[in-house]
């Protein structure tokens, strides 16, 4: 079997996110519009994944379908001007962010919370009848779990015994709901079932998730049904960039300003709300960061460190200006 | 008469009908923070916070509405109904006719709609002739504050399903989280008589299925809902000065539809222009043309509405979204000036 390769595996997660973070700078200022949801946070789940994949494999992806897309090769100059709504990006400027597609490397995304589910299942279906040894992967957050289609798709790939891998990114908030108040039951014994086996891992160790999903995507490839990873982390933007919760938990003056306006109502409702809105700053918390994590790992080779991220840095500054040549040369000459 | 904005008008409706009916409950995602000031004031109970989970929830709400309660569900976006869908067709809308009008469901379904801030077609859509086509339901599209508290007086107490649209540019909140999230580097075509305006003192329910005549004109009628009663205002001002009278009808409903009004108005003007920011196809803007033919009435026709997948791209969305020019640039030419 092969090792796991972490230099390998840090090096894409640092691409993600030093990408995203050019991204959230284009969306500050305003040369990206609507919602921008980043993947900031769960790099190393998808790394973990992603980077064991091979030719054929097909993903199905959420509304966060910028760092799976990155690390599955697609090109990052068509990815900021698809972001930047260019007839020359990767869907025509007519897709956005959360309506990501490249057929030839298998790839799809939606911004339908759980259709990754049904998505993946008949990727697998597809591939399973062409008699191929490839697999399907669908990424959703926890908040899908409880979403009807998904929960089908997974007695689907199971009755089927379909090579779908379901990854459950878990960072315990359905946009600004903790999902633990609406999720009833356990997980590995909710997908057990359905006659799928399921694992839970930490979500921002990238040795442990490729470590789980290895020995998952061997079955797989060998005539094995589905599995399903459920891997905890944190987003480290929140639901999306400009949270308006996150703007309240970060800002004391606005959250005492919207305090005072709840006072009149009654003090016990208050109190779960100021509770939420302090709580919410949680899933932000730096402490469960996967890239400072990984960054820790490697620490007793901090030369290599800094060589791969001043080559990141160096590469994503060119990709972004040569987006941005082409952006501000006009819409109307390319 | 006191200003107001879009959204605090609906909430000061359902805080009062809240406050008088304790049947009246809000189920729907992160309903907690989206009514804040509602959670904060009826607590969890009355205030449901429920998992992504449309088609248990809102077939939920069917039932529950059955068994005596007036549940305001909401569908955070219009787009997301697809989910929730067979709960609509197939419970919602028919289960009156079944029972043979001995069993209603008094049942809001709140939803925000439409488009004009760059999120592309699986946030931006408006569905309300998709909806409308089914039989059993009310469908209501308010444009202003005052309409948008009326008529959410009206839909609570409605005894069978509402679905109540609030269009995205016309609420505050949704439009700070959805579009600018915060931001000062962006900007939007936000109607302000909708986005903000005046309401009466005492909340009155404004019946369902009556429009409302904007403004008089005698040469078109130009005919609408939602953001595009704004867009055909600012249209009409621009026909003004080409000497060119243009009414303005709001529909507010599309059903019931206030077919009596739109009559009316097309027999006086011959001209009709729809304003519709849906789909064209098998939609609002055919429906009332064939409905006025079917009235004996003759007229001039034309429609301005969104006919592809709204494009993310801002540039490529504003050509796409009915606007001010695309219905002057129609009104001109079916006029033939």
């Amino acid at each position: 079997m092969v090792e796991v390769n972490i230099w390998q595996l840090y090096q894409s997660m640092l691409y993600s996110r030093l990408f995203e973070n050019a991204v959230k700078d284009l969306w500050e200022q305003g040369k990206i519009s609507g919602e921008m949801h980043l993947g900031t946070g769960e790099e190393a789940i998808i790394a973990g994944i992603v980077s064991q994949l091979e030719q054929g494999d097909a993903i199905a992806v959420d509304h966060r379908g910028t760092p799976p897309f990155i690390m599955r090769g697609i090109d990052p100059i068509l990815l900021l001007l698809e972001f930047l709504g260019h007839p020359k990006g990767l869907c025509s400027g007519q897709g956005g962010h959360m309506h990501l597609f490249s057929k030839e490397h298998l790839i799809a995304s939606s911004g339908i919370v759980g259709s990754s589910g049904p998505a993946a299942t008949g990727f697998a279906l597809a591939l399973k009848y062409q008699k191929r040894r490839n697999i399907a992967v669908a990424f959703f957050g926890e908040g899908a779990i409880n979403q009807g289609m998904m929960l089908e798709s997974m007695n689907l790939a199971s009755i089927w015994s379909l090579p779908v891998l379901f990854v459950c990114k878990d960072n315990n908030w359905a946009v600004s709901t903790i999902t633990n108040d609406v999720t009833g039951g356990n997980l590995i014994d909710r997908v057990k079932g359905f006659g799928i086996e399921g694992y839970e891992v930490d979500g921002t160790d990238v040795e442990e998730v490729w470590k789980v999903a290895n020995e998952m995507i061997y079955k797989m490839r060998n005539n094995g049904g589905p599995q399903f990873i459920h891997a905890h982390c944190v987003h480290t933007e929140g639901h999306f960039l400009g949270d308006p919760l996150l703007r309240y938990n970060r800002n004391p003056d606005l959250l005492a300003e919207v305090a005072d306006s709840l006072k009149k109502y009654a003090g016990k409702n208050l109190d779960e709300i100021l509770l939420l809105l302090r709580k919410i700053g949680g899933q932000t918390k730096k402490k469960a960061d996967p890239i400072v994590i990984i960054q820790k790992k490697l620490k007793n080779d901090p030369d290599r460190l800094k060589q791969i991220e001043e080559e990141v840095n160096i590469e994503i500054e060119q990709k972004v200006n040569k987006a941005l040549e082409i952006f501000e040369g006009g819409i109307k000459n390319e | 008469m006191n200003k107001m904005g879009f959204a605090q008008a609906i909430e000061t409706v359902i805080a009062k009908a809240m406050e008088e009916d304790e049947n009246i409950i809000i189920m729907g995602e992160d309903v907690h923070g989206l009514r804040l000031n509602l959670f904060a004031r009826f607590g969890r109970e009355r205030v449901m916070p429920t998992p992504i989970s449309e088609s248990a929830f809102v077939g939920a709400a069917v039932s529950a509405a059955m068994a005596g309660l007036r549940p305001i569900v909401e569908i955070m976006l219009v787009d997301f109904i697809g989910v929730a869908m067979d709960a609509i067709l197939n419970h919602a809308a028919k289960i009156s006719f079944f029972s043979g009008n001995n069993w209603n469901v008094p049942l809001v379904i709140r939803t925000a709609c439409g488009g004009g801030y760059g999120d592309a077609g699986q946030h931006e859509q408006s569905l309300w002739g998709l909806l409308a086509h089914i039989p059993g339901l009310n469908i209501v599209i308010p444009s202003n504050p005052a309409d948008a508290g009326g008529l959410m007086l009206s839909s609570i107490y409605a005894d069978d399903p509402v679905i109540y649209f609030e269009h995205k540019l016309l609420t505050d909140y949704w439009l700070d989280s959805m579009g600018s999230g915060g931001r000062t580097t962006v900007s939007f075509n936000v109607p302000e008589n909708g986005l903000e305006g005046e309401v009466p003192d005492k909340w009155q329910p404004i019946p369902l299925g009556k429009l409302n005549q904007m403004k008089e004109g005698n040469d078109i009628t130009l005919v609408s809902v939602g953001v595009g009663v704004h867009r055909s205002m600012e249209a009409a001002k621009i026909l003004e000065e080409k000497g060119i009278s243009a009414e303005v009808l709001d529909l507010r409903c599309l059903a019931p539809l206030d077919v009596e009004e739109l009559k009316n108005s097309v027999e006086k003007t011959k001209t009709l222009l729809i304003i519709d920011e849906d789909y064209k196809s098998f939609g609002l803007s055919g429906e009332i043309s064939a409905m006025l033919l079917e009235n004996d009435i003759s007229f001039k026709f034309g429609r301005i509405c969104t006919e592809t997948t709204i494009p993310y791209s801002r540039e490529l969305e504003n050509q796409v979204l009915p606007n001010k020019e695309r219905i002057v640039k129609e009104a001109l030419k079916i006029l033939r000036i």
